[in-house]
């Protein structure tokens, strides 16, 4: 690794829900990191994502708000029909523009902007999912000399996204759930 | 670091700096102001708008901008996010209705004003819910954009007919009084909004981030606009609503979008705090 990690990025879509319960809820309290996550949720569905993890957790989750300070130990998860991204300052920006490969949020906007604002101590994970979201993401937190970590589509709900991410990164680590689970306790 | 990831990171190093220079000489030519905007967000738009116009760098779309005035347009189109609905977020509009709109009666007469209005969507949907509570006559709307070629859509009033769907459904969601059909005419794939909807509307540009006060207004709604800016343009339009409204003056803002972050928190008072509708403090 070629810096002190500063943040985590989780994309996930379908099959999140069991995919994120496999892995937050193992995070210790005094966890050191943020987290922004982008799970893919229908528009009109009142998000009651933040608050089913909360529970779970021994880590802080939110839902972000526009202009928030990121702090440590902090789980945010993007809220429905909006992009989350984050800025060179180090606060989140929600935006409405249009939806990219039909998702708003979307994993590619959040890593794109995660990327540009932390370099490489980001670390970058690409979860369960049915489309391509997150793989042009990953690519460009590669770039950038971020870490990329897959999880293993054999084991996925769904295989296509980590699968899509996986061609466009080779270099990516493919893991499965606990390991990533066990990579985020270590760093 | 391998040599890759520094040539990546210079590069990366290179077009921030690029894209500070294009938005300062947008500035300096043209006035117009995004240097205060969330970067972010900007910047993912003008890569875009760099791939779209077929520029290999952004200095060369700076060159390009700078000496022929056909390209603002086409610049100001990827900068500024034109994604509205009518009625959007129905249960807003159900609080103006519902919770202000019982104020707004006690006023002999009223300005609102509409910042940010895109091609006209938020405004309709204010002037028709003015119109079913019959506050309409005694008020003037104002309704301001800094996207020329969004104004002039409004001021046509005509939407795609594809559109209308969702803004009906909307508009009932919101409580409306009467069918959205009743306010528009529909051929030829689009619809066409009464003209007698923008006898009291007047359009102008306008913008939060470089020109000033607007007047005595009762009612500012300002929606998906202020998460597009940063603190500090935040701050200074917030600074400016507060100076254009009369006291005790009601400021809506967008669903995700609120004072919690501002400096300017302190001029106003929560008013329907789950649809961040503000009122102007007393003092
Ligand atoms: C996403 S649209 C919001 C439309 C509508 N208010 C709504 O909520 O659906 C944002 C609008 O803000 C306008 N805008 C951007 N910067 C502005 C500025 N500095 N002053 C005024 N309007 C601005 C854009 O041109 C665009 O029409």
């Amino acid at each position: 690794m070629t810096a002190r990690s500063e943040a985590v990025v989780i994309g996930a879509s379908a099959g999140a829900l069991e995919a994120l319960s496999a892995i937050l809820p193992q995070l210790p309290a005094g966890f050191r990191l943020p987290i922004m996550v982008v799970v893919h949720v229908p528009a009109d569905k009142q998000s009651v994502l933040a608050e089913l993890f909360q529970n779970k957790c021994l880590v802080e989750v939110r839902e972000a708000e526009d202009k928030e300070p990121i702090t440590g130990g902090t789980v945010y998860f993007a809220p429905p029909d909006y992009h989350l991204l984050v800025e060179m300052d180090r606060t989140l920006s929600l935006s409405s523009d249009e939806p990219v490969l039909f998702s708003r949020p979307s994993i590619d906007v959040l890593f794109e902007s995660a990327a540009d604002a932390y370099g490489s101590a980001l670390i970058a994970i690409v979860l369960t999912g049915a489309n391509q979201d997150g793989a042009h993401g990953l690519s460009t937190v590669v770039d950038l000399g971020g870490t990329a970590l897959v999880q293993n589509p054999d084991e996925a709900f769904a295989s296509a996204m980590p699968e899509a991410a996986i061609v466009l990164c080779p270099d990516a680590q493919v893991m499965s759930l606990s390991a990533i689970a066990e990579y985020l306790r270590e760093v | 670091m391998d040599a890759a990831v520094t040539d990546d990171l210079a590069h990366e190093r290179t077009e921030d700096i690029e894209i500070r220079l294009l938005l300062d000489a947008l500035y300096y030519r043209y006035h117009y102001d995004f240097r205060d905007y969330a970067m972010a967000s900007i910047k993912r738009r003008l890569r875009q708008g760099r791939q779209q116009l077929g520029f290999a760098s952004f200095s060369a779309m700076q060159d390009a901008l700078m000496r022929d005035p056909d390209m603002l347009p086409r610049l100001l189109g990827f900068l500024t996010v034109q994604v509205s609905e009518m009625f959007r977020d129905p249960s807003y509009f159900r609080a103006i209705r519902e919770k202000v709109v019982p104020h707004l009666r006690t006023y002999p007469s009223l300005k609102v004003w509409i910042a940010g209005c895109s091609a006209g969507e938020e405004l309709y949907s204010m002037v028709i819910l003015f119109r079913e509570e019959g506050l309409e006559e005694r008020t003037l709307f104002y309704a301001t954009d800094i996207n020329q070629e969004a104004l002039r859509a409004a001021d046509t009033g005509i939407f795609s007919l594809d559109r209308i769907p969702l803004f009906t459904e909307n508009h009932r969601k919101s409580g409306g009084r009467h069918s959205l059909s009743e306010y528009y005419h529909a051929a030829y794939g689009r619809a066409s909004f009464d003209k007698s909807l923008r006898r009291k509307v007047v359009f102008s540009d306008h913008s939060l981030v470089t020109d000033a006060v607007f007047g005595e207004m009762h009612l500012i709604s300002c929606r998906n606009v202020l998460i597009y800016f940063n603190r500090s343009a935040q701050d200074r339009a917030l600074g400016l609503f507060e100076g254009s409204l009369v006291r005790k003056g009601f400021l809506g803002l967008g669903a995700k979008e609120s004072l919690r972050f501002s400096s300017q928190a302190g001029s106003f008072v929560d008013f329907v705090r789950e649809e961040k509708i503000y009122q102007r403090s007393a003092q």
